[in-house]
């Protein structure tokens, strides 16, 4: 491609002149259109991302993060895609952009770094040229400035000898070190906004650290924005600013960091949070897992679709679909009984009362393989027949409700339960 | 460090003793040694979480214990045989007792095949009972690891998620009853909700058939959950054996101590404990460094270090570290060097 243009350049702010949030996406819905049926991978995401701050996105496999991301960018092909929604960042509705106007974006303006970085890089080129490339068509640089300016980032990315990487094909190079090159390929035109797409699995734990601090410092240098994808709870703890918590192609939770973890709302978090095994636990603890497994995309459940596997699931939550709601400043929750409000405590008493199985599972009553076994089938059922355990909505709610015995939760539950369940009250 | 020694070996009638295993592959200068002088044992009903990095050996010892990949020395007596002096056809047999179950669970099922065959299949290659019996046999199995039989006998690996594939190949593993299982790293591929599920699977079918495992994992969190005893790998050679709750509590061995502190703990207030990250990358097992392997990374690393090759001793009862300057209890901060600084002038600017 000549680096000549025909097209007029679309203008974006500094990021420092800024007055809106760097990033603004507002009910983004990205469905696939699959012989399966409508495949919603994106069902309504909303959140807006500052400058400088780091957005973790949290979520299993088939939650729709990785999606999300390619969603932002405009970069999943137009074959039997429905996207809507809006997409602004900078100034500009990114969504209704040509491809062409979009070259304008990718690179300079927010860039992606890719999980797998053995398949992301092309294996017939040298890091040199897959290095360059970008430098040279997007910030029009002669052979020899990108070829210094190259240099100049391996070493920033810290790696060792960047001269000689340069001529290295990238099955040369060890897996941490290929993830260095697809950071530096991804900073080389300076984005203001950096998707970083699982930057760490499948790495070790000790290059996960590395990378994670590169990444960090880099950002901090730039004051880049920074949407950090990983299925890791623990990855993005200290690391980010705010976590979006993502459940069957939508956001469940959202807060800042602290918040998320100190005054947990959505059953789906805390459950997340509880199945890690914890190196604070003695060994052999029994970890608390969340039984039967994400719903598929294409045929979601009415009502909310944690519901099957949900400790506090009632009737209504088979049926009705939890709105967004609030609970302090930045946090929000899609939940009718959520964790730690009244309603959510009287919602598990009267599940472990009634024997629900992911309830018992939860508060630690069960043990046992042939138990937990059963766990996994009953929920099953509850899907299919769409009611929980047949006497759950039987007993009256007037009931002294014995409190039942949870197992210390891993995140303390906050000071006061009662001012707690009172911030959660804004229904929608 | 990764060092020699068999301190760390208890008595001589426990269910397996691994001793002085040497794995090579290649000829010549570019000969790998991805495990040279490992010697472990577990006793019956014990598991033995084996850690490390990617390419410190740990599968490869996983392999060689089942012979999938014959030790090119060393040997392995398991219930008081020598597997590696067996001819092909004892081999065959006394492999009947020592079971793997693998990483990715759905490329270790055959895709054209029924679960049920699959899960038949060990039977029938040993001619145990009649058809009928064998499918009575694999069905009790799948219903004891959480499958639904009627739908393994219709349905093909494809059908099921990784996790339910992954159960499918415990059941597998499980039908000519072993006393040994070897696991290399079978939750690393599952989602988090769905790993809790199947650890806690494993540790019920232990504690109901008395199996003891050997469990292969790189995560420290869920090699601490599963094990009762922990073995630290570098490079080919064991760092540091002890049971999970000293080992974590009181890191001797340098490595042990860098790998704890890399872990990303899920929760924010438990942030900057002075974490001293490990910096650079595992050296080429080609050309390893002498003296202690871990030298090149390691903080504390002294002249000795170089030059003497630690051997494995005995720190507390349970605990073996091969190090010639182990961690004092309780762990002092370390000053480790961070990741390695930028060099040159920041390259970025706006265009």
């Amino acid at each position: 491609m000549s680096p000549r243009r025909r097209r007029p350049h679309l203008v974006f702010p500094d990021a420092s002149e800024l007055e809106e949030p760097l990033l603004d996406v507002q009910d983004l819905r990205t469905y696939f259109h699959t012989a399966r049926g409508v495949v919603k991978a994106n069902d309504g995401v909303s959140f807006t991302l500052n400058r400088g701050k780091t957005l973790g996105v949290v979520g299993e496999s088939g939650s729709g993060k990785t999606v999300l991301t390619r969603s932002i960018m405009g970069l999943l092909p137009n074959i039997q895609l429905e996207r809507s929604g809006s997409v602004r960042f900078a100034g500009h509705e990114l969504t209704s952009l040509t491809a062409h106007q979009l070259r304008d974006v990718w690179g300079t303006q927010m860039a992606v770094i890719f999980q797998d970085p053995m398949t992301a890089l092309n294996p017939v080129v040298r890091v040199d040229r897959q290095l360059t490339e970008s430098l040279r068509i997007r910030l029009g640089l002669d052979r020899r400035a990108a070829h210094d300016t190259a240099i100049a980032l391996l070493g920033s990315v810290g790696i060792p000898a960047p001269e000689q990487r340069m001529r290295n094909y990238p099955h040369e190079l060890s897996g941490g070190m290929r993830q260095r090159v697809m950071i530096a390929i991804a900073l080389a035109c300076g984005p203001k906004l950096v998707l970083a797409d699982e930057p760490t699995t499948g790495l070790d734990v000790t290059l996960q650290a590395q990378i994670l601090d590169l990444l960090a410092s880099l950002q901090r240098e730039r004051s880049m924005g920074m949407i950090l994808v990983t299925h890791d709870l623990g990855v993005v703890a200290n690391r980010a600013d705010d976590i979006a918590v993502m459940y069957a192609g939508r956001i469940v939770e959202q807060a800042p960091t602290k918040d998320l973890f100190s005054h947990t709302r959505m059953p789906y978090t805390e459950a997340l949070l509880r199945s890690i095994p914890r190196l604070a636990d003695p060994s052999h603890t029994r970890l608390r897992a969340i039984p039967g497994r994400p719903p598929d995309l294409a045929s979601l459940p009415d009502g909310c679709p944690f519901a099957p596997r949900c400790p506090y699931a009632q009737d209504r939550c088979l049926t009705d679909d939890p709105p967004p709601r609030t609970a302090g400043a930045g946090h929000l929750f899609r939940c009718w009984f959520p964790v730690g409000s009244p309603e959510g405590e009287d919602a598990l008493a009267r599940n472990v009362a009634a024997g629900v199985p992911a309830a018992l599972a939860f508060t630690g009553a069960l043990a046992g393989a042939a138990i937990s076994v059963t766990t996994v089938s009953v929920t099953a059922t509850a899907v299919v027949t769409g009611s929980l355990a047949p006497d759950a909505s039987l007993v009256p709610p007037a009931v002294p409700l014995v409190v039942p015995p949870v197992v210390p939760p891993v995140v303390s539950p906050g000071p006061a339960e009662g001012a707690n369940g009172d911030a959660t009250a804004g229904e929608s | 460090m990764a060092g020699s020694g068999t301190a760390q070996l208890r008595g001589d009638d426990l269910l397996l003793r691994v001793e002085h295993l040497v794995v090579e592959f290649g000829k010549g200068p570019r000969r790998v040694r991805a495990v040279s002088d490992v010697s472990f044992d577990v006793a019956a009903g014990e598991t033995l979480g084996l850690v490390g990095e990617s390419g410190c050996g740990k599968s490869t010892t996983g392999r060689a214990v089942a012979l999938v990949h014959p030790p090119d020395q060393g040997s392995v007596r398991f219930a008081g045989t020598d597997l590696t002096t067996l001819n092909q056809r004892d081999l065959r047999q006394a492999r009947t007792k020592v079971q793997m179950v693998f990483q990715d669970p759905i490329s270790s099922l055959n895709p054209r095949r029924r679960v049920l065959d699959s899960v038949m299949e060990p039977l029938s290659i040993w001619g145990i009972g009649s058809n009928e019996e064998r499918k009575a046999k694999a069905r009790q199995t799948l219903e004891s690891v959480g499958i639904n039989p009627s739908d393994a006998s219709s349905q093909r690996p494809i059908e099921f998620s990784g996790g339910q594939c992954q159960r499918i190949s415990i059941a597998r593993a499980l039908m000519l009853e072993p006393s040994l299982l070897i696991c290399d790293e079978p939750v690393s591929a599952l989602d988090v909700s769905v790993q809790a599920q199947i650890l806690n699977l494993l540790d019920d079918l232990k504690r109901e058939r008395g199996l003891t495992m050997v469990f292969i994992a790189h995560d420290l969190a869920v090699v601490k959950n599963v094990s009762d005893r922990v073995a630290v790998m570098y490079l080919g050679k064991l760092c540091e054996v002890a049971p999970p709750d000293t080992l974590y509590r009181h890191p001797a061995h340098p490595y042990t101590a860098a790998l704890l502190a890399s872990i990303p703990e899920p929760d924010p207030s438990a942030a900057t404990n002075g974490r001293a990250p490990l910096s650079g990358e595992l050296p080429s097992p080609t050309d390893p460094p002498s003296g202690c392997r871990f030298r090149t990374r390691c903080p504390y690393a002294q002249e000795k270090c170089a030059i003497e090759e630690p051997e494995m001793r005995a720190l507390g009862p349970d605990h073996f570290v091969a190090c010639h300057f182990p961690l004092a209890r309780p762990m002092v901060s370390t000053e480790a060097p961070a990741v390695a600084e930028p060099v040159g002038a920041s390259p970025f600017s706006n265009a």
